[in-house]
């Protein structure tokens, strides 16, 4: 359970920020079978979400038709100085966070 | 010898019926191996509702020739200027031959300030895929574009 992270440390008031997440997971689909037959039972992320001083910027819902180890980007405008606030979830109790810190001048 | 070979036919073809029958019931119900052109028509009507769905605005951005199908990456954008009056709300992929219909929903808002996102996605074959934004103003867009796979993703045996 490892997130990566990329937001710049430091932007001027009203510039719009890209932010890259990258959480790393198998994002099993479901459709795949083993050699014997069987099933590999899904496990995937289906919620992501990004805070930035508490209020949602930015949702996502994911498919088994996301690749593995989310790979998700997009932009804000930095606004404030503040953390942003990264949670994902998914199958089988899956949960994670991760958080990053701007400095807004 | 031989007689064994009859009963395992005659087995078969008893046990084959039985499935035959099972399958016409309408309680059952069979996943089906991938996404058709209908059921991906369904999950946007889930989507829009009746509503009428504008072309343009959007853009797709996906390799036209994928090797790979396991991870290809994308860009969704939409021209908006993003303010508290117009902006875009959601924008919702979706794909015909994936084992799914749905491919990622993405809800953003007047603070995200460009309405863009990227991520990596998995096809199973070569298909349309659509995106579909969801505005402010209640309106929707969309655009479809065509990607040749090579390799397929989804399915595949695990080694």
């Amino acid at each position: 359970m490892a997130a990566l992270i990329n937001v710049p440390p430091r932007a001027k008031r009203g510039d719009i920020i890209e932010i890259k997440t990258l959480m790393s997971h198998v994002m099993e689909t479901g459709y795949r079978r083993t050699a014997t037959g069987d099933i590999v039972p899904r496990d995937i992320i289906t919620n992501f979400t990004c805070r930035y001083n508490g209020a949602e910027i930015f949702r996502a819902e994911l498919f088994p038709a996301i690749a593995a180890n989310p790979f998700i980007a997009f932009f804000t405008i930095a606004a404030e100085s503040g953390t942003f606030d990264f949670e994902w979830t998914g199958d089988n109790g899956f949960s994670a966070t991760a958080k990053a810190a701007i400095t807004v001048e | 010898m031989r007689r064994q070979d009859d009963t395992t036919r005659r087995r078969f073809l008893a046990l084959a019926g039985g499935a035959a029958v099972a399958g016409a019931a309408p309680i059952v119900s069979v996943r089906p191996a991938q996404a058709t052109p209908a059921t991906m028509a369904a999950a946007i009507h889930n989507v829009v509702g009746e509503a009428m769905v504008h072309i343009g605005k959007v853009k797709l951005d996906i390799p036209p020739l994928v090797e790979n199908g396991n991870t290809v990456p994308m860009i969704v954008s939409v021209a908006s200027p993003m303010t508290a009056e117009e902006h875009v709300r959601s924008i919702h992929i979706f794909n015909e031959k994936n084992p799914q219909p749905a491919l990622a929903s993405f809800y953003l808002g007047p603070r995200a300030g460009r309405a863009q996102v990227s991520t990596r996605i998995r096809l199973a074959d070569s298909q349309k895929i659509t995106a579909i934004a969801h505005l402010s103003d209640g309106s929707f867009w969309t655009i479809s574009v065509d990607v040749v796979v090579t390799l397929a993703a989804c399915t595949e045996e695990v080694i």
